[in-house]
């Protein structure tokens, strides 16, 4: 079983973030790039699937610039076999039509059976890339998923559809599907893990740009404020004082 | 044709985002001049499509096909890609639903024409669309502009538009487009949609929910929002992260993937306010959030906040409010 799990860098979700000068992206200097959430979960359980079938590689691929090399040796440092990093320049594309032609470019020839993505990115969050990298490749694919079951050639889903329902579905491989977080524990690399990822492979690639973007970010900004908000001020008790009198007389909760 | 409404069923009924989406469809048809079409797909489509006689909208396509009486990706893209190519609608429009975000990608793929999703709003510059969706966890929003002229599709995340505001029109005639489609095309079986075992609390009717969210650093903490929760005659809810790290059961989850609340007062504990969790709980009558960090989204909806930390106001809060009661 050859399986694919696509890992994004993303700004850590304490990092301050202030609009670029050409309004299209963030200021990098102060952000602490992580790995996107649900990508380590994609990341565990293409790892859980190998090691359950006792046989099989893991491939880790990221598109992004050079930083985003330190999120590939993460998922190797965890068990990912080898690694392949499509190069980009900024700006970042921000096309996924665009972005999934490039994964597309750079695994067809690989030719997994199963790829895995986190359902969602932290930054721009299209959500699409896994499955239009698996219409573009041939390959069934369900997102949203929970548990995953491997058999008779085929994998098993558990997809979560709205409000607290769930539903199986039974999918040919190969397949592209895109993990929701909270399916497994990612694992925390271990010593020996991290000294092993230094020596394992990982193969750098350029972005293929021939596909023109067929839609473009053109402005990022601070959202307006549609609410008006009492800021409640001052040391933890008066804030407390403040707050029961809001419960009492303003909301009449208690 | 001009703009294409999606719709989507859920348990036999219209989708409340697919009447949404007709609302958005409605306005960006206004704003540009263009006619608005609907197109139901299934295997009997017939009962959903009574539903759209009485409204504002051009046609009613109905595409029935055996293959499309269970939902499949490969089934609805094929189907939808085939619709677009025979009627070249300018925009196709959808709610931004967790069946949209499985198939709709493929239609894009398909066609090789673009997916703008979930996006919050539309402006209209020199005649083009703009669309706008919340990035970076919903503290910043991206405008999306289209590069060509071609077909596109746009989805909008929940409650973009208001269902109320879909408008009457002098009864559509519906038509019937055909697709064909190949049982062998079809790479995927669905078993029959199901809930977990339900839990013990209905948070849709709580009048004072206590929520909780990151914020709370560890399971250990907990104990003191089930305290001040009690102190408030509350129940305890919670946003993904904390049911992801397996501290609070599936069903006190608020949110896209769990409950929609609208109690009087939500009181939200350490919660950032992604969009995910927001669309369970904006329509509360009072929101109150204690964060520390600034810059949480959910600060643009309370009502009311503290930019503090949870674990040392929340005893205090409770140790208050058990002297008011007394």
């Amino acid at each position: 079983m050859k399986i694919a799990v696509l890992v994004k860098q993303v700004p850590g979700g304490d990092s301050p973030l202030r609009i670029s000068d050409d309004q299209l992206w963030v200021k990098e200097e102060h952000i602490n790039f992580i790995t996107n959430e649900s990508d380590s979960y994609a990341v565990e359980e293409a790892l859980q699937l190998k090691e359950n079938l006792g046989e099989g590689e893991v491939v880790a691929v990221s598109l992004g610039p050079d930083r985003t090399q330190r999120t590939i040796r993460e998922a190797l440092s965890k068990g990912a076999d080898r690694g392949i990093h499509i190069e980009e320049s900024y700006p970042y594309a921000s096309d996924p039509l665009q972005i999934a032609r490039t994964f597309a470019s750079a695994l067809e020839g690989e030719k997994f059976d199963l790829i895995l993505t986190g359902l969602q990115s932290d930054d721009f969050g299209f959500g699409q890339v896994g499955v239009l990298l698996g219409e573009m490749l041939g390959m069934s694919t369900a997102t949203l998923v929970i548990a995953t079951e491997l058999a008779d050639g085929k994998i098993k889903v558990k997809r979560e559809l709205e409000s607290g329902w769930f539903q199986w579905v039974n999918l040919d491989l190969p397949a592209s599907i895109s993990i929701q977080s909270g399916i497994n524990t990612p694992r925390y690399p271990s010593l020996k893990g991290i000294m092993g990822a230094k020596k394992k492979e990982l193969k750098q690639v350029t972005a293929d740009s021939s596909d023109e973007a067929k839609q473009s970010i053109s402005k990022v900004y601070i959202p307006q404020k549609v609410k008006r908000t009492e800021i409640i001020e001052g040391t933890v008790d008066q804030q407390v004082e403040r707050l029961v009198d809001v419960l009492k007389k303003d909301l009449r909760i208690i | 044709m001009s703009i294409l409404v999606g719709v989507e069923e859920n348990n036999g009924t219209v989708h409340r985002m697919s009447w949404e989406a007709l609302a958005g469809a409605q306005a960006v048809g206004r704003d540009l001049g263009l006619p608005v079409s609907v197109v139901l797909m299934g295997e009997d489509v017939s009962g959903l499509a009574n539903s759209f006689q009485s409204k504002d909208v051009q046609e009613i396509l109905t595409v029935e096909n055996t293959l499309l009486g269970g939902y499949s990706a490969d089934g609805f893209s094929s189907a939808l890609s085939q619709v677009i190519e025979a009627e070249s609608p300018k925009y196709v429009l959808m709610g931004h639903t967790y069946m949209v975000r499985d198939f709709l990608p493929r239609v894009s793929a398909k066609l090789r024409i673009p997916f703008l999703a979930d996006n919050i709003d539309y402006s209209v510059n020199e005649g083009s669309l703009v669309l706008s969706k919340q990035v970076f966890a919903g503290k910043l929003v991206a405008d999306t502009i289209l590069n060509s002229d071609g077909p596109c599709i746009i989805s909008f995340q929940s409650a973009s538009f208001q269902e109320e505001d879909v408008t009457e029109g002098s009864g559509a005639a519906a038509r019937a487009v055909s697709v064909s489609l190949e049982e062998s095309a079809i790479h995927s079986t669905s078993g029959d949609p199901f809930q977990e075992a339900a839990g013990a609390v209905d948070l849709s009717s709580a009048e004072v929910i206590v929520s909780v969210g990151r914020g709370i650093g560890k399971e250990e903490n907990l104990p003191m929002v089930k305290d001040l929760a009690q102190a408030m005659g509350a129940e305890v809810a919670s946003s993904r992260p904390v049911v992801d790290a397996g501290w609070l059961e599936p069903y006190h989850q608020i949110g896209s993937s769990g409950q929609t609340v609208a109690p009087k007062l939500y009181l939200a504990l350490g919660i950032s306010g992604a969009i995910q969790h927001v669309v369970g709980m904006k329509g509360s009558k009072n929101i109150i959030l204690i964060n520390k960090d600034p810059e949480a989204p959910l600060f643009e909806l309370a009502d009311y906040g503290i930019i503090g930390d949870i674990l040392e106001i929340v005893p205090k809060l409770t140790e208050a409010l058990l002297g008011v009661k007394t």
